[in-house]
């Protein structure tokens, strides 16, 4: 055994070994009306969204509402900062943490005197990070087919903006809006090419639990709220 | 109870006779099943072709299992050249040991953990703990059931058995917190003193759901956020993960998540789906210095090397199989001793820990199918379990089962005596009550729960004859007419 990479030659032999007999395949991918297999093709196999950007903004807001995440429509930045004033008064907000970006830096001067700001840079206090009352974020794209958020580590301020403080707010614009999470990996990719950021992740409402008699309770440790705040 | 002195047959055994009487316990069980069930029905209905996508799934891990040494490779390089490190672990002690050893190189005090089954199944947190490291369970359910001192009751809900006055009184006796009956005060309770947990941990601990070869990423499925928490905050990140959880592409996914989430839960995604591809890249600012994907085989590859069975390691272990199985939901969770509990723990466990030992598992099963029904991958559950009682048959069958069936092959073979021996069956029933309930009466295993069904006074030849005899009559009689 390697002191660095363990076992690593004798678990590849029994595997090659082990792979000497073929398995048959019980279940084949039925082939799609084009005759090709179906498994680059699954897409049209999973709940059906719609077409227009309409369509998918209707199955987005629909999810949204079971899901419990507040979506907002937003004309444009004032009404963005309208709406985080509205809830940092409501919330007798203290200190709300946020990532330098296009969107969430543009909202710091709008933000109401007493509320202050903590912009989150490389070695940032874990202590004051969990003392923040919310968190703003942007995010890469929203995926109508499942009404989910999707952060990463380098659009949405790391890899824990998003998930500790106990309110989390996304400020994104309509056209992020994609299909399914097929074209949200496809998306992904181009972007990114192969430098993927460290952390992808997919947000589905706020954080939720059923733990307890299977009786759903959010902001289990993540968010208790998750607030979209959508830009045309 | 898992770990228990007796072997694992007679423990099943006792733990099912009380367990299956504990009525209370069953009902609680069947009322948070049938709320899966409501969810997991209007959730799969929203799907075009729920069918075709089970085949869609089948058909892409029947590609990663069937190459895995290519797809683990191909991960291996993927993944090192993003800064992460593998290490390849044949079984729990190597898996432990470098686990210790990476604690103890990097001064590690405190480590908080994500809910990983393989942790479990390397008893990670007892050996963590004997060296003296504190280590915190972050899943609600897990975090309850670290307190209580017991094992998951069921691979995805760990104490979906405990009623929530069971869990206020736990807390009050561990936490020193007042007794509440709410569900979200108790769950507020765990979230205090976890938020402090994964600030102060310099270890975070996780399971992986998938292993995706070709970005070199971990996939991470939750709800809860703890595990986003747990590889977010402290500085090193070990991920624990059996080397069968591979899928060839990053959009695969696009299909697994969605199907794990409503067969597991019901719910169309999970709270929390994500992807880690290495420790901090250059330019973000958190995330982990160290990441380290621990790779388990601990008898994966002997289940491997049984093509017969080698499907059994698509299971994406979304607990579908448990929800419905009548079994365990008579028997609970822990009555199996394993690991992973239910219809494909009864698969694979014989595999992973032993023939002998754990082919009894085979019978926890009225062989109705609904686990192969309901598994999004088309594992054929309940035809290897049939599978595990032939190769169990065959590998030493039971003296006394011998006996019966060669006594009973003589007797079939024989009409005549067959014929006698019928005619004796109501003397039997007639001398049965002499020895109920004594150690001499034969059948007393049966007894002890059940009546003993009495012999009919005739045997089925015997009406047969009478019948054809009393209708061919009347045909005579009719024919005259």
């Amino acid at each position: 055994m390697s002191p660095n990479r363990g076992d690593r030659e004798a678990i590849l032999g029994r595997v090659r070994e082990a792979l000497r007999e073929e398995a048959p395949l019980k279940h084949p991918a039925e082939r799609s009306a084009g005759g090709e297999p179906t498994t680059a093709h699954f897409r049209e196999w999973l709940p059906p969204v719609g077409a227009s950007i309409e369509e998918r903004y209707a199955l987005f807001a629909k999810l949204s509402e079971s899901l419990r995440t507040e979506l907002q429509l937003c004309a444009d930045m004032a009404e963005v900062s309208a709406a985080i004033k509205k809830l940092a008064e409501e919330g007798a907000w203290k200190t709300i943490a946020l990532h330098e970006g296009e969107l969430t830096s543009a909202l710091v001067p709008a933000f109401p005197a007493q509320l202050s700001p903590m912009v989150l840079s490389k070695g940032y206090d874990k202590d004051q990070l969990e003392a923040c009352d919310a968190g703003l974020t942007e995010c890469d794209l929203l995926v109508a087919q499942t009404g989910s958020v999707c952060v990463t580590s380098k659009s949405a301020g790391g890899r824990v903006l998003s998930v500790l403080p106990p309110h989390h707010i996304v400020v994104a614009r309509k056209n992020q809006l994609v299909t399914d999470l097929s074209e949200a990996y496809a998306s992904l990719a181009s972007k990114y090419r192969d430098a993927y950021p460290s952390m992808i992740s997919f947000i589905t409402g706020p954080s939720r639990t059923g733990d307890i008699e299977r009786i759903l309770v959010l902001g289990a440790h993540g968010p208790k709220r998750l607030t979209v705040l959508l830009l045309p | 109870m898992s770990i228990t002195a007796e072997p694992p047959r007679q423990q099943f055994q006792s733990d099912a006779n009380r367990t299956s009487t504990d009525a209370p316990r069953r009902a609680a069980v069947r009322r948070a099943l049938s709320n899966y069930q409501t969810a997991r029905d209007r959730t799969g209905a929203t799907f075009t072709d729920w069918k075709s996508a089970r085949a869609s799934a089948a058909t892409i891990k029947h590609e990663a299992v069937n190459h895995l040494d290519r797809y683990l490779e191909e991960f291996e390089k993927k993944f090192s050249a993003r800064g992460g490190k593998v290490f390849w672990a044949s079984d729990s002690k190597q898996a432990r040991d470098y686990i210790l050893h990476l604690a103890k190189e990097k001064n590690v005090r405190s480590i908080v953990k994500s809910k990983a089954m393989t942790g479990e199944e390397i008893h990670l947190n007892q050996a963590l703990l004997e060296e003296g490291y504190g280590v915190v369970e972050s899943d609600l359910g897990e975090y309850i059931q670290q307190l209580k001192g017991e094992p998951p009751y069921h691979f995805v809900f760990p104490c979906m058995h405990l009623r929530r006055d069971e869990i206020s009184d736990l807390f009050q006796r561990e936490l020193g917190t007042e007794k509440t009956d709410s569900p979200e005060e108790l769950t507020m309770i765990a979230r205090r003193v976890l938020r402090r947990a994964y600030v102060e941990a310099d270890m975070g601990i996780s399971g992986g759901n998938f292993i995706v070869a070709d970005t070199g990423m971990i996939s991470i499925t939750e709800n809860e956020g703890n595990a986003r928490l747990t590889v977010g905050l402290p500085k090193i990140h070990v991920a624990l993960i059996g080397i069968e959880k591979v899928v060839p592409c990053l959009a695969d996914l696009a299909l697994f998540l969605p199907m794990l989430a409503t067969a597991g839960t019901g719910q169309h995604l999970t709270g929390y789906n994500s992807m880690y591809g290495g420790p901090r890249q250059p330019g973000e600012i958190d995330g982990p210095d160290e990441f380290h994907v621990v790779f388990l085989d601990n008898h994966r590859t002997r289940l491997l090397a049984d093509p017969e069975q080698r499907d059994a390691l698509h299971c994406i272990r979304c607990g579908a199989c448990l929800n419905v199985c009548p079994i365990f939901k008579n028997i609970g969770g822990h009555t199996y001793g394993t690991t992973y509990q239910g219809p494909i723990g009864s698969v694979i466990t014989p595999h992973f820990r032993g023939l002998e030992d754990w082919k009894h598992l085979s019978g926890a099963s009225s062989l109705c199918g609904a686990c192969t029904e309901t598994c999004p991958v088309g594992i054929d559950i309940h035809h290897h379990l049939l599978h595990n009682r032939r190769n169990a048959a065959t590998q030493k069958p039971a003296p006394g089962e011998q006996f019966l069936w060669r006594a009973f092959s003589f007797l079939m073979k024989r009409p005549a005596l067959y014929r006698l021996a019928t005619k004796f069956a109501p003397l039997g029933g007639m001398l049965h009550p002499l020895v109920q309930g004594s150690p001499l009466d034969p059948v007393a295993s049966w007894t002890a729960t059940r009546e003993f069904p009495a012999a009919p006074a005739g045997s089925f030849r015997a009406r047969f004859r009478a019948h054809t005899a009393a209708k061919s009559a009347a045909l005579k009689k009719g024919g005259v007419q």
